[in-house]
């Protein structure tokens, strides 16, 4: 029986480790998220950030540890994935829309095919999305006939659609242009406003230090320091973090 | 009138008897529906007379590895041997027609791209048929009656598809040279001439080598087809083998297996040194 | 009798190497009738088969059980690597002869599965194979991260190997696709070899009742395999250009 709360964390990690073969990459990772909670994971490249919410998703499995979302084990062979898949939406860095289908149709395919819903009402839904993302007449274009950043802000809409609590976000910055990254980092706020709660992975430090409520600063495997935006920026104490700020900020 | 058409000799029902009767599939078409029909029962009786008779799967195999010296050496051996004179003929049948697909005057373009698609598109079998029964089984001279075996004309039969197939390889191997090549050879007053042999010919080969492997693993694979028309191969010699061993049905299973072994003992490596090759060559490319 | 055929019995007795016999004679046309029935039945069959295979080979290819991928691998290469030939022989003669048989009128036994049959599992087999790798290279050139993406909107393996891999694979492959699949029409004829009464083995016959008819029934084969191997050229590429999507390079 869950007995989870919404006074309990709604993402819950302890001690998780992950190794691709010989290589471990994250070695013992504990932290918690709450309900309508911002967080942003930075660090330098190879620090296992990425993995990290990836495992989140079940996208790759954890050797030990414990992932809970709303209270349920993620790290447990029985794993209902498509319960969780419903509740956890995951954006990746190249987008990964279906080329196959138009806009709109990429937002829809999944909450009718998987969840079986009624194709009307997720068009409806579809159609409100895509005014959230501010991709309204962009409805019947193909993915290959979008920029970048449009494709990103489908990929947003089309996990929106499937009503998940809980939102993350791979690097999906990264692989945009300069100009073309801020539309995308709108929808975000926007969503982060609404309460939605959110994972980053990403780069952008203005924008981690704009939005976030917490900020996780991992390396080689570990989380080396983490506070909120206004201290952690100002006032980190590790030197690896000190470091990595220099280079960065 | 003489003349050195079979055709015309079919009229004398005689002579076509004598040459085509040991034919297997002249006999069965030869030999109408009735005979098929008839033929179609003796085989469906097989497992009724299998239950009835003595004869055990171990006699059968018995009596196959009798038989497995002749299907390999003068069997096997000719469908090697027809595949590999095939080969040659249609591989230099085969460039020269690729050529001449990339040649400068249109019409000798539109010839061989004809030609190319004409043999690539009718099958392998009507082909044989038509090259078995339209071409001359004896050539006559003054004093002399020169017999030609009827492998010979499997192996023309053969080169012909080899040959179609040999051009496109040809003119794809060309055409996938970038046309960036021929300009700088062009810059560099090279003529055309010269270009095509010293720059781009050579880049071809090794293009070249991994899908003509693979057409000959294809010939080599098409060759018992050749039993249709008489010639002594490996499974004109199965059959006659279970003939002569009384058409028991459990030898069956024994004949046909070994023709399919020896054909991937045969087949298998050249696949996978094909397939060695193609990836090697595309790293480089 | 009419002017249609009288002409081509005209042309007959002036050109006796153009004896178009099947024209104007009842029995040869209605064999050549058959023969294309079946060589268009035998194709239409072993085409629909053989996708099937290769679809259902190239999805065990993906599984998780190495016994699964062995047995493909195993099937593949068997297929391949063996002549079309000689398996269509085997699989009449040596397998065909413990096929159960039934009684339709109550005396003659009929086994459940005719030559034709056999003609239809073998070369649907045959070809299959090849449909097999070349599925698996189509689903291969799919990136993972699509089916990652998949994966995370909660599509499981079937689904989205259903509804997302195929769709995108599908365009990849179609020109190899279409290639195997005039190379299997083309290996129909070769179920001459266990008389199943096709176009080739019909127009022997014919032939054979006529031997005057000689180029033309090979004029006759020559068109008939064009227009079907044009039919399949001609609609794969039709469906290519249906199936192209904007923006989106194969």
């Amino acid at each position: 029986m869950n007995t989870w709360t919404e006074k309990e964390p709604i993402l819950s990690i302890k001690d998780v480790h992950k190794s691709f073969g010989e290589l471990e990459v994250l070695k013992g990772v504990t932290f918690d998220v709450m309900k309508g909670e911002v967080i942003c994971i930075i660090g330098p490249s190879g620090s296992g950030k990425s993995t990290l919410i990836r495992c989140v998703n079940a996208l790759n499995e954890i050797q030990s540890g414990s992932i809970k979302v709303e209270g349920v084990e993620v790290n447990d062979p029985k794993l209902d994935k498509l319960a969780l898949r419903r509740k956890v939406g995951m954006v990746f860095q190249q987008y990964n829309l279906f080329p196959h289908k138009t806009a709109i149709e990429n937002i829809m395919m999944a909450p009718i095919q998987v969840l079986k819903q009624d194709p009307k009402e997720v068009e409806e839904r579809a159609h409100t999305l895509i005014k959230k993302v501010r991709l309204q007449g962009k409805e019947n274009s193909f993915p290959g006939e979008l920029s970048g950043g449009q494709q990103q802000r489908i990929a947003i809409a089309r996990s929106l659609a499937m009503e998940p609590n809980i939102m993350l976000f791979d690097e999906i910055t990264a692989a945009l242009d300069p100009e073309t990254v801020k539309e995308v980092l709108v929808t975000i706020k926007d969503l982060a406003q609404d309460g939605m709660t959110c994972c980053l992975v990403t780069h952008e430090m203005g924008f981690a230090k704009e939005i976030a409520d917490h900020i996780y600063f991992t390396d080689r495997g570990i989380i080396v320091e983490h506070g909120p935006p206004k201290t952690f920026f100002t006032d980190a104490k590790d030197p690896r973090t000190k470091e990595f700020l220099s280079q960065i900020l | 009138m003489k003349n050195n058409f079979s055709i015309l000799y079919t009229y004398n029902k005689k002579l076509y008897h004598t040459v085509d009767s040991t034919r297997f599939s002249f006999w069965l078409v030869n030999s109408g529906y009735k005979w098929c029909i008839a033929f179609l029962f003796l085989t469906i009786l097989y497992p009724v007379n299998a239950m009835a008779s003595n004869y055990t799967y171990t006699m059968a195999f018995q009596a196959f590895l009798k038989w497995v010296p002749l299907l390999v050496k003068s069997g096997f051996v000719l469908n090697v041997i027809i595949s590999f004179f095939a080969m040659m003929i249609g591989t230099a049948l085969g460039v020269i027609l690729g050529l001449a697909q990339v040649s400068q005057y249109k019409i000798v373009r539109i010839f061989a791209s004809s030609v190319t698609q004409l043999f690539r598109n009718i099958p392998w079998l009507v082909l044989l048929f038509i090259i078995m029964l339209t071409f001359p089984f004896e050539i006559e001279t003054d004093d002399k009656i020169y017999k030609i075996p009827d492998w010979t004309k499997a192996v023309f039969g053969f080169s012909l598809p080899i040959m179609a197939n040999i051009s496109e390889i040809v003119r794809g191997a060309i055409k996938s040279v970038p046309l960036g090549q021929w300009e700088a050879a062009e810059s560099l007053a090279f003529s055309r001439q010269k270009t095509f042999w010293q720059i781009i010919l050579p880049q071809c080969y090794k293009r070249m080598i991994p899908p003509w492997m693979n057409w000959y693993a294809i010939l080599s694979m098409a060759t018992p087809l050749v039993s249709l028309l008489g010639v002594e191969e490996i499974i004109t010699l199965s059959r006659q083998a279970m003939e002569a061993e009384n058409n028991n049905p459990e030898l069956l299973i024994p004949f046909y297996s070994f023709a399919l072994l020896i054909f991937f003992a045969y087949c298998y490596p050249i696949a996978k040194f094909t397939i060695a090759l193609e990836k090697r060559y595309a790293v480089k490319l | 009798m009419t002017g249609f055929e009288q002409y081509f019995i005209e042309l007959a007795d002036t050109h006796p190497k153009w004896n178009f016999v099947y024209f104007y004679q009842e029995v040869e046309r209605s064999r050549i009738i058959t023969g294309i029935y079946y060589t268009i039945g035998l194709s239409i069959l072993t085409v629909f088969f053989s996708v099937v295979v290769g679809l259902v080979g190239a999805w065990m290819q993906g599984s998780k059980s190495k016994l699964a991928r062995l047995t493909v691998q195993g099937f593949i290469q068997f297929f391949r690597n063996t002549p079309p030939f000689v398996q269509l022989l085997f699989f009449y003669f040596a397998l065909g002869q413990f096929t159960p048989t039934h009684s339709p009128d109550g005396w003659l036994e009929v086994p459940i599965i005719s030559n034709f049959g056999w003609a239809v599992i073998s070369l649907s087999l045959f070809a299959g194979s090849y449909n097999v790798e070349i599925f698996r290279s189509g689903i291969e050139a799919v990136p993972v991260s699509t089916r990652e993406a998949a994966e995370s909107l909660g599509y499981n393996r079937f689904q989205s190997f259903t509804k997302i891999i195929l769709p995108l694979c599908f365009r990849i492959c179609l020109p190899s696709l279409n290639n195997n699949l005039i190379n299997l029409v083309k290996t129909t004829t070769q179920a001459f070899g266990i008389a199943v009464p096709e176009l080739l083995y019909q127009c022997i016959s014919v032939y054979n009742d006529y031997s005057t008819s000689m180029n033309a029934v090979m004029l006759l084969m020559f068109i008939v395999f064009f227009l079907i191997v044009g039919l399949i050229a001609w609609s794969s590429s039709a469906l290519e250009r249906k199936l192209k999507i904007p923006g989106y390079g194969v």
